[in-house]
């Protein structure tokens, strides 16, 4: 595939899978979640309500939440391929999708307060090549909405307010308070993604990234593996629950990555994903054949 | 579970408390960022009888255009309502409004907003855009369309049966805050504080 338009087709696809169909260990995960629930529980009923809706959405290929968020594509590509032809099929796929009401009018003039009316502006969507030995392609896309990105945090250590030193445990603490200024204004039982190190932009984007995760995955590095499987046990302990209304099922799981970082810095950068975990990835081979990882 | 028709009365609203379910049928509106700016900054007459005595839910939806120029709601689930906190209960008193549809719940002045105006908050479950869209039977008419754009517009719509959660009432009650000085509480004993 090297025509722009046979990515641009792939894409608009790529970004219905997205929309309208919530990956399998996310709905498995809602579940047990269910399971946990008191039966008659407001808890009980807003799951049962996601996983309605998650089966509507899917079985109508439209977008199981109307805020369609910022797409956010991550792309490793051969040498063969453009950068820049790829950048700007995204950017016409998210027009074709948001003509297709897969995707709301969801982009904003920031200085003049105008929609746009087809969901592109300047850095939306956001895009990320990245050239590779292999020969092929890997789209990645997250739909990341507002309601979650405007409860995503990043905390400066040390925080003395919070007892927080530059350790993991400091990490501990100031994601934990996170989650408990989150409430439910971001659409709980939510996903963390999160980054120790980095600076402000890139640990933000590494945290964006983990959530590209399965929920079933194991980190690989030990001491983050602990400190995942921790969070998550504390954080549903809040008794936050589903949407705020209370309950056991505050976090659906939680992503840990490192970056380098400064000795002055020691950030950690926490970006809350929806229980609406919209992502895909598509993997195109050097023949043109598509195949669909979970 | 409660039932409500919309538009209904203050007695109706005072009934209704904290963790009740309600469901509600008839007309209501839909606004959030740029309309509560708008609604605030003088009385909009065009608006008026559509909020009186009837609901403002916090929601951008995903709109079709039919082919005879009407619109149908593709997708509409709520939208956080913190970020009208600074204009809610100045709109709930200006307009009589009975009202708010949202997710994440409001705080203090809305609160007392609610008490002043017998007015509660409405919770529908975040993210559940196409069982809320079914719940939106007809696209009545819209305002500020032009220069709003879709998500922002105030879209007039007819509703049956939509699902919600009273989490703040007429009387001064809040699920969120209760809810919030729980996970506190948890939240300092995790942390040894």
């Amino acid at each position: 595939m090297h025509q722009a338009e046979d990515w641009t087709k792939l894409l608009v696809e790529v970004i219905a899978a997205a929309t309208a169909r919530l990956p399998e260990d996310v709905t498995a995960a809602i579940r047990r979640g269910r399971s946990q629930e008191a039966a008659g529980s407001l808890a009980a009923m807003a799951l049962d309500a996601i996983l309605k809706n998650a089966d509507l959405a899917c079985s109508e290929r439209a977008p199981m939440c109307q805020d369609t968020g910022v797409p956010i594509f991550w792309i490793h590509h051969p040498a063969s391929l453009s950068t820049g032809m790829l950048v700007h099929a995204c950017a016409e796929a998210v027009r074709r999708a948001t003509a297709q009401k897969l995707l709301r009018e969801n982009a904003v003039d920031t200085l003049t307060g105008r929609n746009t009316g087809n969901g592109s502006a300047p850095g939306i969507p956001s895009v990320h090549c990245e050239e590779w030995d292999r020969q092929e392609t890997k789209v990645e896309l997250l739909l990341k909405g507002g309601g979650c990105e405007n409860v995503s945090t990043q905390y400066s250590l040390p925080d003395s307010k919070l007892g927080a030193d530059r350790n993991l445990e400091g990490a501990r603490r100031v994601i934990l308070d996170a989650v408990h200024q989150a409430q439910g204004k971001g659409c709980g039982p939510g996903i963390l993604g999160v980054c120790l190190g980095g600076d402000r932009g890139t640990g933000y984007h590494e945290a964006k990234r983990q959530l590209m995760r399965r929920l079933d995955d194991k980190n690989p590095v030990p001491e983050l593996d602990a400190l995942e499987r921790r969070l998550f046990d504390e954080a549903n302990q809040l008794g936050i629950g589903p949407m705020g209304f209370g309950g056991k099922t505050t976090v659906l799981g939680v992503k840990i990555g490192t970056l380098g970082r400064l000795p002055a810095s020691y950030f950690v950068s926490i970006a809350y994903l929806c229980w609406a975990a919209r992502r895909a990835t598509a993997v195109v081979s050097a023949k043109g054949d598509v195949t669909w990882p979970s | 579970m409660a039932k409500l028709n919309l538009p209904c009365d203050e007695a109706t609203i005072r009934a209704l408390r904290v963790g009740e379910e309600a469901l509600l049928s008839g007309r209501m509106i839909t606004g959030r960022d740029a309309a509560h700016h708008w609604l605030v900054g003088g009385f909009r007459e065009e608006v008026a009888p559509y909020l009186a005595g009837s609901v403002i839910y916090h929601c951008g939806p995903v709109v079709r255009k039919n082919p005879d120029g009407s619109y149908a709601f593709v997708a509409a689930g709520p939208t956080t309502s913190t970020r009208e906190e600074p204009y809610q209960a100045e709109v709930i008193g200006r307009y009589g409004v009975r009202g708010v549809i949202g997710k994440g719940g409001m705080l203090d002045k809305t609160r007392k907003g609610l008490v002043e105006h017998s007015a509660v908050y409405l919770h529908a479950v975040g993210g559940t855009a196409q069982s809320l869209a079914r719940a939106v039977v007809r696209v009545e008419r819209v305002f500020k369309l032009e220069e709003f754009g879709v998500p922002e517009a105030m879209w007039v719509i007819e509703v049956k049966d939509f699902p919600t959660v009273v989490t703040m009432d007429a009387h001064g009650a809040s699920l969120h805050e209760t809810i919030a000085r729980g996970s506190r509480a948890v939240l300092d004993k995790l942390l040894g504080q």
